[in-house]
């Protein structure tokens, strides 16, 4: 079982909402599209259903072009970022609806929707209307639904997004393994980079209607071929800053900032990119490097610290793991880790990271 | 920090309440004041007790006017609602049309109520009108300043033609607050265009038709003016409906005494019915 998107492209009038996109996806897996909103995800996930057609390229499933089939043809099913329940049905008959369409036996719709209801811990819900349940119940509703029809094709739209904090974080941690042992592609779209690292699987970096990577999860964070997908992949943004490099040397063009690298690089100017969480207020690594800075502000959330603060001419982030109080305006000293830096060349393509 | 206390805030609420009193609650007064008592004019008052409702409430013309009103109502309602929904299913979604449309549908809310009925009148005047001579000229015995089936046919038709724009309206409104992902979600699940606004669009608009409904039928219930110029309430006492013979009690016969009564009878019907209904909708509304 794949899903292959072949040169598709959507325009509406003369706008581009996607351009020419190669994808594929394969049997079993988890794919996430990550990109901001208005990315693409939403127009991506409709040309994958057959909600819409594309204006050009193709559509594979199981090497069967699938192009212009609708969608009650497919065995797709979606979650959307709305709770989208039937409104008069009781929870039982909204799960139940799919499988009434396709005309299966009312005693085997009784047991799958049984199954579906114990894996969603909807169980004692199901008598009752999706009004009378609370976000992240309806939600459960709404996934139910997705799981009970053992669709090849699962699409959840930023399922998450309209849940408060602590069910989303509930939620997100049980996806993974209602899709483990399925037979079916599942994709995931999110703005969160979080909610990929968490789900695993592929992820496929997207920005404005491109897709800028496609791989393994981890590979796309670690290695992230270019520099616009890894400020897609990285929440707090990415700091971004200009360096030079002569010999073994680099150091920022903005400030007296240098450390040693073994980096098999022409001497030259590149760009760095390093992640808040490797800029703190603690040693970590083996090749860490002192940086000075003004605070702009300092936000406290729990374990973590999230540091403004200004070096040269740049705003820089950071990310550091406890409570680190700092006032406003304070000078202050901070941590990176160069085992962690992203290096691209001018054309903002990766050429190193060690 | 301690509340001081000032009731000089209440001289804020004194224009609203003057404002209520002399709009509602004096003139209601008013009539209650002769709903219980027999005048001779010259301000010269006699304590009748309940004699007017006693009256009222037997009384075959009153079971007559509330009979041919209640008729009516349902009548409008049956057609007004449904065919409303109608058209506003099938209303443009986008573009150009929407603004054509809403115009359109517009229109007839902002034409006065007596110009309607003189229009009317005139559209379905048997010899010059348009309806009336068409309708003729197709064979049919049409006439509704003397048949009192065809004043009805007339009665409602204006009706129709009036009202059923609002709940065009309202429903439409409704209809857009729909997400689009429930459309989808359906396409998804291969629902019939039946089931569709059967489980999703009706449920989402059960609010805006409840208004709708209510609106409509306060306002059937209470309808004067159209039908008061189109047929006068005739022929005969056809198309007097509760309104248009409440006046005929009051300013015609002058019999203050018991149309005052009829009026806080009539008053007390509309009240109840809204109340019911009203409470009955949302009722449901909570078990959703």
């Amino acid at each position: 079982m794949s899903l292959e998107l072949k040169g598709i492209e959507k325009k509406i009038g003369e706008e581009t909402h996607i351009y020419t996109t190669d994808l594929k996806f394969e049997k079993n897996t988890i794919n996430v599209l990550l990109g901001s909103t208005l990315a693409g995800k939403t127009t991506l996930m409709q040309l994958m259903a057959g909600l819409d057609k594309p204006t050009s390229g193709e559509i594979y499933f199981n090497d069967k072009n699938v192009t212009g089939v609708k969608v009650q043809k497919r065995n797709v099913s979606m979650v959307y970022q709305q709770f989208i329940n039937y409104p008069n049905f009781t929870v039982y008959e909204n799960i139940a609806s799919p499988l009434k369409i396709i005309g299966i036996e009312k005693s085997e719709i009784d047991q799958r929707v049984g199954k579906v209801a114990d894996l969603l811990k909807l169980t004692p819900m199901l008598s009752k209307k999706p009004m009378e349940l609370s976000g992240g119940q309806q939600q459960r509703t709404a996934l139910a639904r997705a799981l009970v029809k053992d669709s090849d094709l699962i699409l959840l739209d930023e399922p998450l997004a309209n849940l408060d904090f602590k069910l989303r974080e509930e939620l997100r941690e049980e996806l993974p393994k209602l899709f483990k042992d399925r037979d079916c592609i599942v994709v995931y779209a999110t703005t969160e980079p979080s909610d990929a690292l968490l789900i695993g699987g592929y992820t496929a970096t997207l920005l404005e209607g491109k897709v800028i990577q496609h791989g393994k999860t981890l590979d796309v964070y670690n290695k992230p071929n270019n520099l616009d997908s890894a400020k897609v992949f990285s929440d707090p943004p990415m700091n971004i800053a200009d360096i030079s490099k002569k010999g073994e040397t680099c150091s920022l063009l903005s400030d007296k900032v240098s450390w040693k690298t073994n980096l098999n690089l022409k001497d030259g100017n590149y760009k760095v990119g390093i992640r808040p969480h490797n800029i703190t207020t603690y040693k970590e690594g083996n090749n860490s490097i002192e940086i000075n800075g003004k605070v702009i502000i300092s936000e406290l959330s729990g374990s973590e610290s999230m540091i403004h603060f200004n070096n040269g001419d740049l705003n820089w982030v950071s990310l550091s793991e406890g409570i680190h109080q700092k006032d406003v305006g304070e000078n202050t000293k901070l941590f990176m880790n160069a085992d962690e830096f992203l290096y691209f060349d001018s054309n903002n393509r990766l050429v190193g990271n060690v | 920090m301690n509340k001081t206390v000032n009731q000089k805030a209440w001289f804020f609420v004194v224009p609203v309440f003057v404002l209520v009193a002399f709009n509602a609650i004096i003139p209601l007064m008013t009539v209650v004041n002769y709903a219980f008592q027999e005048t001779f004019g010259n301000n010269v008052f006699m304590w009748e007790g309940t004699r007017w409702f006693k009256q009222i409430l037997i009384s075959e013309r009153f079971h007559a006017a509330l009979g041919r009103q209640v008729l009516f109502t349902l009548i409008i309602l049956v057609i007004q609602i449904p065919l409303g929904i109608f058209i506003a299913l099938n209303m443009p979604k986008e573009g150009i049309g929407v603004p054509i449309c809403l115009v359109l549908m517009s229109m007839p809310l902002l034409i006065p109520w007596n110009v309607v009925g003189a229009m009317w009148n005139i559209f379905a005047l048997p010899d010059i009108g348009f309806l009336g001579h068409s309708l003729n000229a197709m064979g049919f015995d049409y006439n509704f300043t003397q048949q009192s089936g065809d004043a009805w046919f007339t009665t409602i038709l204006m009706d129709v033609w009036h009202w059923t724009s609002l709940v065009v309206l309202l429903s439409y409104a409704g209809l857009r607050s729909i997400q689009p992902a429930y459309y989808q979600a359906a396409e998804i699940d291969g629902a019939t265009r039946w089931a569709v606004f059967r489980h999703i669009e009706l449920p989402k608009m059960k609010k805006v038709l409840t208004i709708a409904i209510l609106l409509r039928f306060m306002d059937s219930f209470m309808i004067y003016t159209e039908p008061f110029v189109l047929t006068g309430g005739g022929p005969g006492n056809a198309t007097a409906f509760l309104s248009i013979d409440l006046v005929k009690m009051a300013l015609g016969q002058f019999d203050l005494g018991p149309a005052a009564a009829m009026s806080l009878i009539y008053f007390f019907i509309v009240l109840t019915v809204c109340w019911v209904f009203y409470n009955l909708m949302m009722k449901n509304e909570s078990q959703l």
